[in-house]
């Protein structure tokens, strides 16, 4: 439910990195939490986002839910497929639901204000 | 808050169906159990099954039970054969909605079915008036509902009950029994398909809970949750005590004026309601959005004025697009009037459409 390899914020945010790049989308439980998306809304191209703070919105038949950036960078790609299939982000959230790619900076130092699986599981209460 | 919640008989079923349980009316409900959209369309192609033990029924009985009723609730019960039901709204002295419930006409008395958030209320407000020829009892506690709704229902039921259902009209009961245990079935619903709803005692509530669910698994019937009833009451366009419904709007304003019915007598409320009648302050409308999702309490503009707010809104499962109902101000509506939804500060064209969104199966009279 929750990969050894990526990292989560509190937020219910997961991070992928390769090089400078990170991809980010929500995790298992915040999909699960929130129900069949039916709608969303992401950032620009070329937009920057701050860390924790809100860059998007995801909205499920019944609730409205910011999606908030783990890190901080200049948008470099969202996921446009997703838009045709909002599915994917119940159905493999970490995969074809990803949602969108940035430029970072100081990656290191972001991704210390990041969880990694077992403290997040821990958070959420799906501990073992 | 959880933990002084009341429980349904079928509680313990949905916890190990896995049904993500919320608080709702004070009662711990099942919201979803496979997800809205899929519970949603199951109802809309095939069929459903939803626990409403929370909603309250009150029997009255005496030979004054007609008159005494008639006296509060604004739709004309004397227009009802034994077996037959109506909806009805229950109005304050000033025309407001205290409740919207279905009377059922049978053999030996009326049964009230009212929203469990305005139990306490309604008990209240007949218990004060109750003359001494009528008895009121609260069957809620001891009383399972169950709604199996969508266009299969007819076939699937009927496999149960020696009753023959073909012949039951819409908005109307009958005591018989079903798995050979006692019940109520109405064909009446929430959700803008054809349905029926079984009243049974809690027990028996649980043994045809199951019987029917794994009696049809193969034919696609599912529990559904109270998500996708709000879906669908949505889109069929009724309703909900709360939202549309409440103390201070009329059911006038409601687009309910159907079921006030004038030359039936007095009734609480009449006065004010024959004042509003022509010219209500304020009209429930419908629209769509293409783009957007418009929710309870968003601005709704007209021609780029403020004319009302949401009160219902959601993602229409059927029509794949943002649908919802709201009040604005009767002196704003025109021809040809421009409406916008205010999502998060910015403005997004819709379509003003006559309710409801969507015809089901339903069986109209």
């Amino acid at each position: 439910m929750y990969p050894e390899h990526l990292h989560y914020s509190k937020d219910h945010e997961w991070v992928s990195i390769s090089d400078n790049i990170a991809t980010y989308g929500i995790t298992h439980h915040a999909q699960n939490q929130l129900g069949d998306v039916v709608f969303v809304e992401l950032p620009q191209v070329g937009s920057v986002v701050t860390q924790f703070q809100p860059c998007g919105v995801i909205e499920s038949v019944k609730a409205v839910s910011d999606l908030f950036a783990p890190v901080s960078g200049k948008v470099v790609e969202v996921n446009e497929k997703l838009l045709d299939h909002l599915e994917k982000i119940n159905t493999d959230p970490y995969g074809e639901g990803w949602m969108v790619k940035v430029e970072a900076k100081d990656l290191l130092l972001q991704l210390g204000e990041l969880l990694r699986s077992p403290d997040y599981t821990k958070m959420i209460g799906e501990g073992a | 808050m959880l933990e002084t919640a009341r429980r349904t008989p079928l509680h313990d079923l949905h916890v190990r169906a896995e049904a993500k349980m919320v608080p709702f009316a004070g009662y711990l409900m099942p919201v979803e159990y496979a997800g809205i959209l899929k519970e949603h369309e199951r109802v809309r192609t095939g069929c459903g099954l939803f626990d409403l033990s929370h909603m309250a029924e009150f029997r009255l009985q005496g030979p004054g039970a007609l008159e005494f009723l008639q006296g509060l609730v604004t739709n004309d019960l004397a227009r009802l054969s034994r077996g037959q039901a109506l909806y009805t709204v229950i109005c304050n002295p000033e025309g407001g909605v205290l409740d919207d419930v279905i009377a059922y006409s049978l053999p030996d008395y009326f049964l009230l079915v009212v929203n469990a958030g305005n139990r306490a209320k309604i008990a209240q407000w007949l218990r004060s008036r109750l003359p001494k020829e009528v008895t009121f009892e609260d069957e809620s506690d001891s009383t399972a509902l169950l709604a199996l709704q969508g266009p299969r229902s007819e076939e699937l039921l009927q496999k149960h009950t020696p009753l023959r259902l073909s012949d039951l009209a819409y908005y109307s009961a009958a005591a018989t029994e079903v798995e050979g245990l006692p019940a109520l079935v109405a064909r009446t619903g929430y959700t803008g398909e054809d349905g029926f709803e079984l009243y049974v005692s809690n027990g028996d509530g649980s043994t045809l809970w199951q019987k029917l669910l794994s009696d049809h698994e193969s034919e696609g019937l599912r529990p559904c949750g109270l998500g996708a009833r709000d879906t669908l009451r949505l889109e069929a366009g009724y309703p909900l005590y709360g939202h549309e419904l409440g103390e201070d709007i009329t059911p006038i304003e409601a687009g309910l004026s159907w079921v006030v019915k004038w030359d039936k007598g007095d009734f609480v409320g009449k006065e004010s309601l024959a004042r509003v009648k022509d010219a209500p302050p304020r009209r429930l409308i419908g629209l769509t959005l293409e783009k957007g999702i418009p929710r309870e309490g968003y601005p709704v503009l007209l021609d780029g004025q403020p004319a009302g707010g949401v009160t219902s809104g959601t993602f229409s499962p059927t029509l794949r697009k943002g649908i919802a109902v709201a009040y604005v101000e009767t002196p704003l509506l025109g021809k040809n009037k421009a409406v916008e939804v205010e999502i998060r500060g910015k403005p997004f064209p819709g379509s003003l459409v006559k309710l409801p969104f969507y015809r089901g199966s339903v069986k109209r009279k």
